[in-house]
């Protein structure tokens, strides 16, 4: 028996047939870029913002288009851009050490700004800088700011450093709200602002979330009908982004809903881009930011060996929706506040810590992976704590792997797989061993 | 030692804030705790907070600036990513291996998301400590900004004086107000002294005066203050060929004390700079009388200094406080010293540059870490920045 | 007889180990990784064979009732004997090949002068090779690659100057050459070679004493006992392209553990300081791994960035410990980066610091990085086992044993002269627990 050492081979990608919310996904997508880029023509208004504390039924009372850097930055990392446009900025005297979201942003300005559709995105009408939970993200406004020249309104979310939504916090978004954000864009947008309009859009908001927050939790059950980390990006994006509070994102998540409640019946795992996924191995909680220029590559990693993820804090950055909260047609702009001051990246260590311990019980997990991401301090800075106190309260192994959001410098594919590995044979050596002992 | 060898009084005073910096556990503090029953310390981090409330509760404001070039890192680095700045593993490290171990509260301004989630770091790793995350507002009308953060101080009175026993009163930080406003009032003599006559203040020793106001009561930092612009305005030094610069960027984690040496010696005297704002962070006077907390938020909306941590409401504003500074110390240039994997400040950096770039004002720029061994580039760099200054002027 | 093998292909060098059905170890072997990993795997296992062999040879021996000098000094001999054979044939091999290069346009006019010329370079080598395996000999590497190569170089210019051939053309058909011989795997019989072996031994002293045994008839009986290949398990840095099918690999880090639990059953935690990364490893009683740690993307201090330092001085990598252990006030040296150790290394000497006191403060410095990444994994608990190549370093492990004590205690630490092969013999483990239906580590 001497024939062991080989040479492996790939298995062939094939083809996999679409989901009625991926279609959905696809199409609201697209439509929401062409509406972007023929802006210009048809006159429409176009704000740019974040996507942690958007306020989007706020700002489709006025009618203003919403364009998030974030997501644009996604869609170049996903398409492979991204690398020559943070090497764009650099070239032009950003550090190499900041953050590669502004500066794939900074660079895809520089070289025309060319949206996914290959036409030229629509400079801002209006920068809403709502500036929560991330530092980086007031310099990056102030930097569009010099670069389009436009009106810039700064809505300061408070950090929730003890823990807990204050009086003040509160009273102090609201009259921001009030005094400052709403009057501006009244007066940006020539529209009269409507409070029943409001009421309308948040309505539509807690309709959608709740079907979100239904698909979400579905990953309690064995196997898991979804992947919450690779997938659940896919699953955050229409309420996360251009889409909360319209009939869209209604549609869009009772389709992904229901086809999560037939995959259950069927007792199917996640679907992944090579189809179905495997047997259901590991269950992970994961920490931190996916990487995007190797997204696809890094997701394999994981269903390759039959490991799933089941929670995840990367999907709770544009809201967090599964301890209860919704959006309050009942009290307007106190439920914006809210929702701002709630944001995963807003919540202080010691609450994201409570989180993740919940995630690892709740969801039954064989423990918390942390993805380390290079750009981004707001969720890096304490990662490690982090995993050392999880470890201690859950009593499960964590593991640590390091890439970066679009930066494909730092992705290291056989650094990255060589942790996992390691990881997954790790669970199922001390698997092994308490079944031996029982 | 080099004081009573040489007698001058700015040696002997600059000994003692070379002593006080250089030393790591805090003895001096841990003096002015024992020396008294009850008293409390309460550390903070850059770049700034009202030092008056602290003070007003009896305690002492305790300026944590990390660990410098001289601590040796051997727990921290377990807590923090390769590509995180430094300060806040040398300030764990600080914390780890009893150096803190006085401290009674410890305050974490908002001025970044490392140093923001470390004041969540602290609560878990220090629980018998009072930690609070201090926020400032982003918003300067008075009615709003003012009115959040007018409760924000009330509410860091009210703890400050649960953890004292005993509520602060508005006299007592009226008393304290007065205070500070002395010590800013030196401070800012002392810049304009140095704009004038660098070779008499050089950098080094200006920045080593300030350093020792984060560990000194107050009013014995005024002291110091006071005694070293007499002695700095009455000993001639030898004035060197050097040309005028601004150094900024340095604004959390501290340059070792040899960059700023290495400044000078390679030709450029620094006029004005933004290292340890916090000792003039709010740059007029803050009324004595009135309402203590409302004349504080005034003062921030209003009377305060720029940072990269701060947010400018108005494009045009953007930068100009950088131009103001090189003007009104007839400064030549500017040099930027950022610290490695500094978000805020590296992000800051361009449109600073930019703004320099359309005033005429000549930079150049570097990065380091508060443990930076080699000066040797950065020397070359402000030496040939310093050369084409001159003869640029020259010509 | 059932034998179990683990494989750990490293960055720079490939480790193999030979376990029996009793969990002895019966053979290591070594090589250098090269470009092909499924050569060096080969080549690794077949060493460890060889070394296998030797074990049998000398257990047979001693069963007769060989004293124990005698055996060495004939096991010696043997396995100079063996060295020898292997290396003149892989001359035979570097010939043919390089033979065969000769070829085109470029050696249109010099064609037999060139063969001509490199039977020559090729005798000479065979000639003085005796010498190379001599008792007392001191050889620079065991690998065919560094052996061969200095003494080709040595040889071909003063061949080609006699012969008034261009010297360039005679290094160029060896470079072309010396890849293919050294990923080639070894052929010829093991067998033939331990025979040809024995007759040059016999041959210096036709009656070798070890005992009553008949010494031929012996090592005869033992060459028939098949090394049978029951089970094999491939780990290592290179894993994303370990020649092996998914059912015989296993993670570094688990082999690891294993193999420093069977090193020393008591082991709770592990760092290894490779020349890549550096582990922490926290094992149970049963050398299962209950968590690990590794260095973050950078690569600052581990074992690559004594490398630099190293080649910055311009001396051996073996001389940095000595000579930093020289040093009785270590420099504070702030920086493990790889990219910045030259250049601080250069502004520290140009301001007089001594040398040693620098590379005793850089080795300082590469024990502290291990030190947080041991605490990430989970601190030290007794007791502590520290593999690696730099666990060779007596200045790396002064520091490490003064800041474990500082830090955690007393606390037995564990090094092993072999311990390059830690994570082969894990492996190797996890071989013969596979062939026994055991399945931790993997899917049931």
């Amino acid at each position: 028996m001497t024939t062991t050492i080989v040479t492996p081979k790939a298995a062939p990608a094939k083809e996999v047939e679409k989901d009625a919310s991926m279609v959905k996904q696809k199409e609201m997508m697209a439509a929401h870029y062409d509406r972007l880029t023929s802006a210009p023509q048809t006159g429409e208004k176009v704000v740019s913002t974040f996507v942690p504390g958007n306020l989007n039924e706020l700002t489709m009372c006025f009618g203003l288009l919403n364009n998030l850097p974030e997501v644009n930055a996604i869609q170049n990392g996903l398409r492979r851009t991204s690398g020559a446009f943070v090497l764009e900025a650099e070239k032009i005297g950003h550090s190499e050490d900041v953050c590669t979201y502004v500066k794939s942003d900074i660079g895809m300005m520089a070289k025309g700004n060319i949206a996914p559709n290959g036409k030229r995105f629509p400079d801002p009408d209006v920068l809403l800088l709502s500036y929560t939970g991330c530092f980086t993200f007031m310099k990056w406004f102030e930097l569009l700011r010099e670069q389009y020249k436009c009106e810039t309104i700064m809505l300061h979310t408070p950090y929730m450093g003890d823990g807990k939504i204050t009086p003040n916090m509160i009273e102090y978004m609201v009259k921001q709200l009030k005094d400052e954000v709403i009057p501006t864009l009244e007066r940006i947008s020539g529209v009269k602002f409507d409070i029943d309009r409001l009421r309308e859009y948040l309505k539509k908001s807690a309709t959608a979330e709740d079907d979100l927050v239904h698909v979400l939790q579905s990953a309690k059950r064995k196997p898991s009908p979804i992947d919450a980390y690779f997938g659940g990006i896919y699953y955050i994006g229409p309420i996360f982004g251009a889409f909360r509070g319209t009939d869209d994102a209604i549609d869009y998540y009772r389709f992904l809903r229901e086809e999560v409640e037939a995959r259950l019946a069927a007792g199917k795992g996640p679907v992944t881009p090579d189809g179905d996924m495997g047997k259901e191995k590991y269950r992970l909680v994961v920490e931190g930011p996916p990487n995007y220029t190797n997204f696809r590559q890094f997701w394999k990693m994981f269903y390759d060996e039959g490991a799933v993820v089941v929670a995840s804090s990367y999907t709770k950055v544009g809201g967090v929706y599964d301890f209860g909260f919704r959006h309050d047609p009942e009290k307007p702009l106190e439920t914006l506040a809210e929702y701002c001051l709630g944001v995963y990246t807003n919540r202080s260590l010691p609450m994201r810590i409570d989180m993740l311990t919940n995630y690892v019980n709740d969801y039954d997990a064989d423990g918390l992976l942390i993805n380390s991401i290079k750009s981004c301090n707001s969720f890096s800075a304490g990662q490690l704590l982090i995993m050392r106190e999880v470890e201690k309260r859950t009593g499960k192994p964590a593991a640590f792997v390091e890439s970066d959001l679009v930066d494909p410098r730092y992705f290291s594919a056989a650094n990255i797989k060589n942790r996992l590995e390691s990881y997954f044979q790790m669970i199922e050596q001390k698997r092994a061993a308490t079944r031996a002992a029982a | 030692m080099e004081a009573s060898l040489n007698g001058s009084k700015t040696a002997t005073i600059v000994a003692r804030a070379q002593a006080l910096f250089d030393d790591l556990s805090f003895a001096s503090a841990r003096e002015w705790k024992a020396a008294a029953p009850g008293r409390k310390v309460v550390g903070y981090m850059p770049i700034y907070v009202p030092r008056e409330i602290i003070h007003a509760a009896g305690m002492l404001p305790l300026g944590i600036v990390g660990g410098g070039d001289q601590l040796e890192v051997i727990h921290g680095d377990a807590y923090y990513q390769s590509y995180i700045c430094r300060i806040p593993r040398s300030t764990i490290e600080l914390g780890v291996s009893g150096r803190l171990d006085f401290v009674d509260g410890m305050l974490f301004p908002s001025i970044c998301d490392v140093i923001r989630n470390l004041s969540g770091m602290w609560k878990m790793m220090f629980p018998n400590v009072y930690v609070r995350y201090f926020d400032v507002p982003q918003n300067y009308r008075d009615d709003i900004g003012g009115n959040y953060y007018v409760n924000e101080l009330t509410e860091l009175m009210h703890h400050l004086g649960e953890l004292r026993g005993q509520p602060i009163t508005d006299d007592e930080l009226r008393h304290s107000i007065a205070g500070y406003n002395e010590n800013r009032r030196l401070v800012r003599e002392l810049y304009s002294f140095r704009a004038q006559r660098p070779w008499q203040a050089p950098a080094a020793e200006v920045y080593l005066a300030l350093r020792a106001g984060l560990v000194l009561p107050v009013e014995q930092h005024t002291e110091m203050l006071r005694d070293y612009l007499a002695a700095a305005a009455s000993e001639e030094r030898p004035r060197r060929d050097n040309c005028r610069i601004v150094l900024t960027g340095v604004f959390c984690e501290q340059p070792p004390l040899n960059l700023i040496k290495s400044l000078e010696l390679a030709g450029c005297y620094v006029v004005d700079d933004d290292l340890l704002l916090v000792t003039r962070w709010l740059t007029a006077d803050v009324p004595t009388e009135g309402n203590p907390l409302h004349n504080l938020a005034l003062a921030f909306l209003h009377q305060s200094e720029s940072t990269a941590a701060k947010y400018e409401p108005n494009l045009k504003e953007k930068g100009q406080h950088l131009v103001r500074a090189v003007r009104r110390s007839g400064a030549e240039g500017v040099i930027f010293a950022c610290p490695s994997f500094c978000d805020p400040a590296l992000l800051e950096r361009p449109m600073l540059q930019h703004v320099l770039k359309d005033a005429d004002i000549p930079y150049i720029a570097f990065k380091y870490a508060e443990n930076s061994g080699q000066m040797q580039p950065i020397r070359e760099q402000a030496g040939t920045f310093a050369d084409s200054i001159k003869l640029w002027s020259g010509t | 007889m059932k034998t179990f093998v683990g494989i750990d292909l490293g960055s720079t060098t490939t480790k193999a180990v030979l376990l029996d059905e009793s969990r002895e170890v019966i053979g290591r072997g070594i090589t250098n990784s090269r470009s092909n990993y499924g050569t060096a795997a080969r080549v690794a296992s077949e060493e460890a064979r060889v070394d296998g062999r030797f074990t049998l040879f000398r257990r047979a021996l001693s069963a007769g009732g060989g004293k124990s000098e005698e055996l060495d000094e004939f096991l010696a001999a043997l396995e100079r004997a063996f060295r020898l054979e292997q290396f003149l044939e892989q001359l035979g091999d570097l010939e043919e090949t390089c033979r065969s290069q000769v070829k085109g346009e470029r050696f249109a006019k010099v064609e037999s002068g060139v063969k001509d010329a490199i039977g020559e370079v090729l005798n000479r080598l065979r000639e003085e090779a005796p010498a190379l395996y001599a008792p007392g000999a001191k050889r620079k590497s065991d690998f065919f690659r560094d052996i061969a190569g200095s003494r080709y170089h040595a040889h071909a210019e003063e061949v080609a100057r006699v012969a008034g051939l261009p010297y360039e053309l005679l290094l160029n058909v060896y470079d072309k050459s010396i890849i293919d011989v050294e990923n080639r795997p070894p052929s010829g019989g093991l067998s033939d070679k331990f025979r040809r072996a024995l007759a040059r031994v016999l041959a210096v002293d036709a009656a070798v004493k070890t005992g009553a045994t008949d010494v031929p008839q012996t090592i005869e009986d033992t060459l028939a006992i098949e090394l049978e290949e029951t089970y094999l398990v491939g780990t290592g840095y290179g894993r994303v392209t370990l020649p092996f099918s998914k059912e015989h690999i296993r993670s570094e880090i688990l082999c690891h553990g294993l193999g420093a639990h069977m090193m020393y059953p008591n082991t709770r935690t592990v760092l290894d300081i490779g020349g890549q990364d550096t582990k922490g490893i926290q094992v149970d009683a049963t050398g299962i791994v209950e968590n690990f740690q590794m260095n973050d993307r950078c690569a600052a201090g581990c074992g690559r960035y004594l490398g630099y330092i190293a080649d910055e001085m311009n001396i051996g990598l073996h001389e940095l410990g000595p000579m930093a252990m020289k040093s009785d006030r270590p420099a504070r040296i702030n920086s493990t980066c790889t990219v910045f150790a030259g250049a601080e290394l250069r502004d520290r000497l140009s301001l007089g610091e001594k040398r040693e006191d620098i590379l005793a403060g850089l080795h300082r410095a590469i024990i502290l990085r291990a030190i947080s990444i041991i605490s990430r994994s989970g601190g030290v608990t007794d007791e502590f086992t520290f593999t690696g190549g730099v666990a060779k370093n007596e200045a790396a492990v002064r520091e490490l044993k003064k800041l474990i004590k500082e830090n955690y205690g007393d606390v037995k630490i564990n090094i092993n002269p072999e311990s390059i092969y830690t994570g082969a013999l894990g492996a190797a483990e996890f071989a013969r627990r596979a062939y026994l239906g055991q399945t931790d580590g993997r899917e049931a």
